[in-house]
Order: structure tokens, then sequence, then C-alpha cells
């Protein structure tokens, strides 16, 4: 047999002790641990929530600086290009390639616009006349609380950022004439990573902003 | 047998693509460009025991400087700051750069053998571990030549200790060093520790079911998860002093709201379970080697590996045993005593296994074996220390003092580093093919046992009677001096120990009069010693089908239903991955990342600061193209046809 035939009969799924593919393990494993990445980010803010140095025990309201009707906004953005997402999954499992292309631009548009809504709120946050709420400062007066909330959400942003960027990836690759089913667990890892995000966004929500409102 | 990928269903059009851009080296590559390019465990697994040894010498070195300013009161060997500076290095480096990746040197050379696959689960991200781990030790070491020298905060960072504010030389960059090659090197633990749990969850050899694999492979599992679950909250803890030192923010920064208390939970969050992080892969070591040893199975398997779980498990809910004096309020401090307390029973629950293996067995005294014996005693007494300061009254006088020295380095040195050169001792005759000499094996014991006994012991009493740690220097009168010196020529004995034992490992590799090993030289139980020494390229010629516990034992004397057998030879041969410049090429992105980010502020004629971020992005897009093409080169790879009767 030819070692160019050899090859091809050897191409085949490969054997796992357990049957779960080994990427699906790897992400499995990546998203374990990204739990307590989150989780020690969020902690921090916690903690910090409500407490201040310079303006006496008096926390700031953050009420006065939160856009709660655009995040509301980004917050339905993000959880729908979940379905987007998982129909895309779908489809290339399926083998439909037209319908995972459109699927995948589903999903990054609408990540997009979560990450605009994203800048538009820190630069708001940041700059607007009345907010100045900054990393190190709020309306001039050392303050904790931007540290805590730009680093949770700007780290929470960067995901975003990666998963959006990952899946142009695959779009780009789609059109190169490549794309099978035999890359649908692929797609399936970068969609339980983009599930994941989703998710933390679930808990950043209430937590961070929610919160606010209630205590 | 395909690895890493179901996307290799069209090489050759793949190959072809790459090929264009950056040419991957061919099969019969040797040489440097082999060095560079290779994705094989074992290779890779070399490369990080190497560099592990040659980072023990540079921190052995710090060691010893630190060991000749305490000679006597007053001394002057070193300024305070320069003090500083060695026992932050002399820290860092021996945790980070010294005992995590000679565990990983071991975990990457023995699991895949042990549970008879042909390579880890990701061959590529195995070499990006690696060059990651070599570049933050570069980067750690760099900070020697920038503005304040190294970092002089301790391998804790306390906080405030690195506050901009309160740094001693204007503008000092160390901290910013540590902070960045501490990143480096959580990346390629993290990255490494991804591969193992797939490696060992999903590409066991047919019949190699979880309660039969070796206790060092289930060890390498459990580190794994603890390094999965663990490094993040030190990663964040240093993302949060990165933005701190660089841009302003108030984490840590009690003038601003922060709290410092924070970063001492972070880091302890992190700091306890890495201790056993640097335990358990010693422990797993000395559970092959005890039962080779005595000629007798490992007494009570489950039990030991259910109890590393256990510690594994609880090791998070002690950390604060580090803090007792800082006052968490009396329920948060009890509740730590007593889990600190309780997390022995474990501990001790494994050491009686180790004696039970031996009751009873035919001992034989080779060189691993004493190594293992040093283990069990040194840590025991290390052990026994950690548990005094587990009660927080008695802690309360022990903090800060040489006794908490003399406790880790009782677990550190005895524990860590004697079961690691056990592992030396009974590894390399497979990994080179020789036998290393007994004799000088037993002096380099010798002067380790000696030395490092008169170094540590007497710190337990100068602790008592008060000596402070991490203080440069102590005046006349406390009755310190003779203890010290004691300590210092101990240290000594003990460096030259180890210069020779690392002399000695080194040379195996090169010198040919050295009595060749053959395929299993002590009568060893596990089944890396059913292949032949130096094992081959490709590892199992022919898939194993795993019949029992301790396969290389069962097959030489077990019944004839245990003998292991072999998945028939298929004609074409063994599939192995093609070699990848990639992994080096995304690492050197992010090295230039790093230098990047630690240089991109200053200060301009006018006084202003400015940031210029060319060269971070720069690495940051070469990295971005390194993994970029590393996705679309896919693993590709090639055939070996091993000869009919080839292991
Ligand atoms: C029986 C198990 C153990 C117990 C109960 C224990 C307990 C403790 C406690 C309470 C401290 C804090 C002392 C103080 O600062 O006042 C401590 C410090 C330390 N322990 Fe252990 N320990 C144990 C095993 C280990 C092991 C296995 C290692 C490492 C291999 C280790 C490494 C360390 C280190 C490095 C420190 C000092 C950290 C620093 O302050 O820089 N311990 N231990
Ligand atoms: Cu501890």
């Amino acid at each position: 047999m030819s070692d160019a035939a050899a090859h091809a009969l050897d191409h085949h799924e490969p054997v796992t002790s357990t049957g779960i593919p080994n990427k699906k393990v790897l992400m499995w494993a990546f998203l374990g641990s990204d739990c307590m990445f989150f989780g020690t980010l969020i902690s921090t803010h916690l903690i910090y929530r409500k407490i201040s140095a310079t303006v006496g025990g008096n926390f700031l309201d953050i009420r006065d600086v939160f856009d709660i009707e655009l995040t509301s906004f980004s917050t339905f953005i993000l959880l729908a290009s979940s379905l987007f997402m998982a129909l895309a999954v779908s489809a290339i499992h399926k083998g439909n390639l037209n319908s995972t292309r459109w699927m995948l631009f589903g999903t990054i548009i609408f990540g997009a616009i979560f990450l605009a809504c994203q800048v538009y709120e820190f630069t708001h946050f940041v700059y607007a006349p009345g907010n100045e709420l900054t990393l190190s400062s709020y309306r001039g007066e050392p303050h904790v609380f931007g540290s805590t909330f730009y680093v949770l959400t700007g780290t929470h942003g960067t995901h975003v950022a990666i998963g959006v960027f990952w899946l142009i990836g695959w779009l780009v690759y789609s059109f190169t004439g490549k794309m099978s089913t035999a890359d649908a667990m692929d797609v399936e890892c970068c969609g339980l990573y983009w599930h994941f995000v989703d998710i933390v966004w679930i808990i950043i929500f209430p937590v961070v902003y929610l919160m606010e409102y209630a205590f | 047998m395909a690895i890493e990928s179901l996307k290799y269903a069209s090489p050759d059009t793949e190959t072809k693509i790459e090929a264009k851009v950056f040419p991957r080296p061919s099969q019969y590559t040797t040489g440097l460009v082999d060095w560079l390019t290779t994705i094989d465990h074992k290779k890779i697994g070399l490369m990080y025991g190497m560099a592990a040894l040659f980072f023990l010498l540079v921190g052995g070195i710090e060691a010893l400087l630190i060991r000749s300013q305490l000679w006597s009161h007053n001394m002057e060997v070193l300024t305070n700051r320069e003090y500083n500076q060695m026992f932050t290095m002399h820290g860092t480096t021996m945790v980070f750069l010294v005992i995590m990746p000679l565990s990983a040197a071991f975990f990457n050379y023995l699991m895949p053998l042990q549970i008879g696959a042909r390579d880890v689960a990701f061959p590529r991200m195995n070499a990006l571990s690696l060059w990651c781990f070599v570049s933050g030790g570069i980067i750690l070491n760099l900070s020697w030549f920038f503005t304040g020298g190294s970092p002089a905060i301790g391998w804790f960072g306390y906080a405030p200790l690195t506050d901009t504010r309160f740094a001693e030389v204007l503008g000092d960059m160390g901290p910013d060093f540590w902070i960045f090659s501490l990143q480096m090197l959580g990346l390629a633990s993290l990255l490494a520790s991804f591969n193992f749990i797939t490696t060992i969850i999903n590409m066991r050899a047919p019949g190699m079911t979880m309660m039969r694999m070796p206790v060092f492979t289930w060890m390498t599992l459990i580190v794994s998860f603890l390094i999965i679950l663990a490094f993040p909250a030190i990663t964040i803890a240093l993302v949060e002093l990165m933005f701190d030192r660089t841009y302003g923010t108030n984490f840590y920064d009690f003038l601003e709201g922060g709290k410092p208390h924070l970063w001492q939970h972070l880091f302890w969050i992190f700091g306890h379970p890495e201790v056993y992080i640097l335990i358990l892969p010693a422990m797993g070591i000395v559970s092959e080697v005890i039962p080779v040893f005595s000629r007798k199975p490992l007494f009570g398997y489950g039990l030991v590996i259910f109890s590393g779980a256990i510690i594994g498990f609880m090791g998070f809910a002690v950390w604060s045993h580090h803090m007792f004096t800082t006052g968490m309020g009396v329920v948060a401090t009890s509740a730590f005593s007593i889990l600190t307390m309780l997390i022995a029973i474990p501990t001790g629950v494994k050491i009686f296994n180790w004696i039970g293996t031996m009751w009873g067995g035919r001992i034989r005294f080779d060189t691993p074996m004493l190594f293992a014996l040093g283990f069990i005693t040194m840590f025991m007494i290390g052990g026994f220390t950690g548990i005094m300061h587990s009660s927080v009254p008695i802690d309360a006088q022990h903090q800060d003092s040489y006794f908490v020295v003399a406790h880790f380095h009782y677990v550190l040195i005895g524990g860590a580093l004697f079961g690691l050169f056990c592992g030396f001792y009974f590894w390399l005759p497979k990994m080179t093919g020789r036998m290393l000499n007994e004799k000088l094996g037993k002096f380099v014991f010798t002067l380790m046992f000696i030395g490092f006994n008169l170094t540590f012991f007497p710190m337990h009493y100068l602790g008592m009677i008060g000596q402070p740690r991490r203080t440069h220097s102590y005046n006349e009168g406390h009755g310190f001096e003779t203890w010290n010196q004691i300590a210092t020529i101990g240290s000594f004995i003990l460096g030259i120990g180890i210069a020779i034992g690392v002399y000695q490992f080194v040379s195996a590799f090169f010198n040919k009069r050295l009595k060749p090993a053959g395929k299993n030289p002590w009568d060893a139980r596990t089944l890396e010693w059913t292949l032949s020494s130096p094992v081959k390229e490709y590892n199992f010629a022919r898939n194993p089908i795993i019949k029992a516990r301790d396969q290389a034992w069962e097959n030489n004397y077990g019944p004839k239903e245990n003998h292991s057998q072999k998945e028939p030879l298929d004609d074409h041969g063994v599939h192995m991955p093609d070699r990848s410049w990639y992994p080096l090429l995304t690492a050197v992105g992010l090295f230039v990342m790093v230098i990047g980010m630690l240089f991109h502020a200053s200060i301009d004629a006018s006084g202003e600061l400015v940031r210029n971020y060319t060269v971070a992005v720069a690495g940051g897009v070469v990295s971005t193209i390194g993994i970029i093409m590393w996705s679309l080169e896919g693993p590709a790879g090639y055939h070996l046809f091993p000869k009919e009767k080839e292991e």
C-alpha cells in the first residue's frame, strides 16, 4: 500500500478511552479553570463593592453612573447570540454549510454589538460629565469601584472579543471549501466556549449591575 | 492511531498550503532544529529537566550567598537590598523554576509511557508549554539588569511592598519582571496541565483502567487538577497588581481604599494548593520506588490514591493558616486551624502505606531507595512542624521566624527535592539506557543528607530563640552565631552534594563507559519498564493491551492470564505527528509582548508619561500568526515501521 493511501485509511476519528473527543475534554478542563478566573474577579468586586477611602464610608451611588437600559439591552443581545451559536453547531453537524455560515455570521454580529455597547459604556462612564468613574477614582476622589468594575467586565469583554475572532476564523474557513462535518467537533468546542462566556455574563449582570438596585 | 485531531482528513493539501509559508521540519531532522521543533513528550521532558537543573544551580548560588551573609552577626556580604533580592529570587526560582518544572519533566517523560500512549493528547501544545516556561525563566532573571535590579518583595510579593510609591529605587522594575514572569510560568503550567488531564482521561491503552494506573500517573492527574484550579487565583491577583502598578488602580493600595490583606488571601488561595503541587509528584515517585526496592506491591494502592485526592481537595480549604497573625477573627482562625490539623491525616496515611510496603519486604538499598527513605524521614519532620504551626497560639510564636524556614525546607528539600532526585536515580537508566554509578550516587546522597540536616535542623532552634526570617543581619549577643555557622557549613556541603548529583545526571547522557541498563534493571513493576532503554521515538511499536496493575511485574512473575498482550502490527505502521515551528514562534511572540509591556511607559522631555505599545502589539501579532498557522498546518505526520520483534 502506498504511503498516501495508508494515510487516508488512518485518518478516522481517534478512539479515546472515554469516547469523548480529546478537544472536548480539553475545552471542559479549560472552562473549569476559567470559572476560577472569573470567581476570583467577581469575589474581588463583591468584597470591595461598598468600600471607599475618601468618601468617608458613604459609598458611591453607582446608579447615577450606570445606564441600566443599555446594559439590559446588551445582555439580551449576548444571550440571543447563544441561540445563533447553537444553531451553527447543529447546522455543521448536519453538513449544512450555508446555514452554518449564516448562523456564525449572526453570532459574530451579536457579539460585536455587545462589544460595541461595552465600549460605549466604558467611554461614557469615564468621560461623560458627572460620571467620571475611572480606573482609580470617582469624580476626582480615589475609589476602588472603578478598579474592580473595569477589570472584571473588561476581562469578560476580552473573552467575548477572543470568541468573536475565533468565530470570524471559522467564517473565513467556511469559504475555503474545506469545511465539512469533520470540523463539527471543533466548531462545537468553539460553541462551548461561547456559551460559557455567556453564562459568566449571566452571573456578572445581576451581581455587578442589578444588585446595585436591590441592596 | 491519530493523536491530535480529526482535521487531517486531507493531510496532503494541508501540508502544501503551509509549506509555502514556513517549511515544516521533516522526520529526519536532527540537531538543534530537532530540539527546537520537537513535539515528542520525551524530548520535551528532557528539556524541561535540563533547564530546571540549570536553575537549581542558579537558585543554589543565591542560597549560598544568603547563608554567607548570615554566617555571623552584622556581616556585609550583601547589602540590605541585595539580601532581600536574593531571598526573593531564591524562593521564586526554587518554587517555579526548579521543583515545578522538574515535576513537569517527569510527568512529560513518564506519564504517556505509564499509560501506554503514543504521546500526550496535544503534542504541539506541550512544546508551547516548554517554551513558555523557558521564557518565563529568562524574564525573571533579566530583572537583574534593569532599573532597581531584581525584585526585593519576597516570593509572596506582599502588598504594599509592591506599591510603586514605596519602592526603594525610583522606577524599580523588579516587581514588574516578577509579575510577568509568573504569568508566563503560570501559562506554561496551565497548558501542560490541560494536556495531561486530557491524556490521562482519554488516551489510556486498552485495559488500562483508572485503578490500574501507576500511582505516579495518578499524582500527575491530581496535581494537574490542582494547577488548573489554583493558578487562576494568582493569575488574577497578578493582573490586579499589574493594573495597580501600571495603570494606577487601587486594588491593593491602602491609601486609596484598597486592602493589602486581599493580596494575602489571593496569594495563599493559590499558595497552599501550590505546596501540594510541589509535594505530590515526589510522593508519586516514592510510591513507585519503594515497592520496587522492597519487592512487594504497594500496600494500600487505593488508599494512597484516595489520600492524595483528599489532600488535593482539602488543600483548597486551609490557605489562611499562613495568615493566622493578620487578625481574621476567632471563627475563621479556628476553622482554618482545625482544617489544617485534619489535612495531616491523609498525609500520615501515606506514610503508613510506605512503611507497610517495606514491612516484610526484601529491601535493597540502592541509591533510589536511599533517597526514598530520606524522603520519608525528612518529610515526616517537616510534617510534624507543620502540624505544630497549625495551632494558632503556637504559630503566633513561629510566624516569621526561622522555625518556619526549617519547616518548609524539610518539606521542600527533604521532601520534594529528595523525591525528585530519587526519581532521577530511578528513571535515568530508562531515559539514557545507562546505569548510574552506584558509589557516586550513594556519595551524593550522604553529602545531601548530612548537609541538609546540618543546615536546617539548627534553624528550628534558631527560630525558637527568636531569629526572624527575611532579615538581613542580626546583632551580637543573641546567641545566634554558632548555629548559623553550622547551618552555613551545612549549606555548602548540601550545595556540593547537589552539584555532583546534577553533574552525574547530565553526564549519564554522554558517558559511554557506564554500564548499559537493559529493559528493566531494577526488576521494576510499571509499564514503562517493558520498553527498551532509552525508549524508542514511537514508544510502543504495538499498542499494549493491559491486563493488570503493575504490568511489567505481572509479565515476569504473574499468572499467564495477567500477561499483557499487543495489538497486531498493522501494515501502515506507527503514525507520528510532524515537528513544528509554531509552538516556538508563539512563545517568542509572547516573550516579545511581555518585553514590550515591561518597557512601554517612559517619561518624555516635558515630564509627561508616554505609553508606546508598538513592541507589545508586534509581539502579540507574532504569536497570533503562530497560532493561526498552527491550526492551519494540522498535526500532519509520517509513519514509522518498527520490526516485528521491536517493543
Ligand atoms: C502536614 C502538612 C502541613 C502542614 C500542617 C503545614 C502547615 C503550615 C503552616 C501553618 C504554615 C504557616 C507558618 C507561618 O508562616 O507561620 C506553613 C508554611 C509553609 N509550608 Fe507548610 N504545612 C504542611 C506541609 C507542607 C508541604 C508539603 C509543603 C511544601 C512542599 C509546605 C510548604 C510550606 C511553605 C513553603 C511555607 C512557608 C510559606 C511562606 O511563608 O513563605 N508545607 N505550613
Ligand atoms: Cu500552607
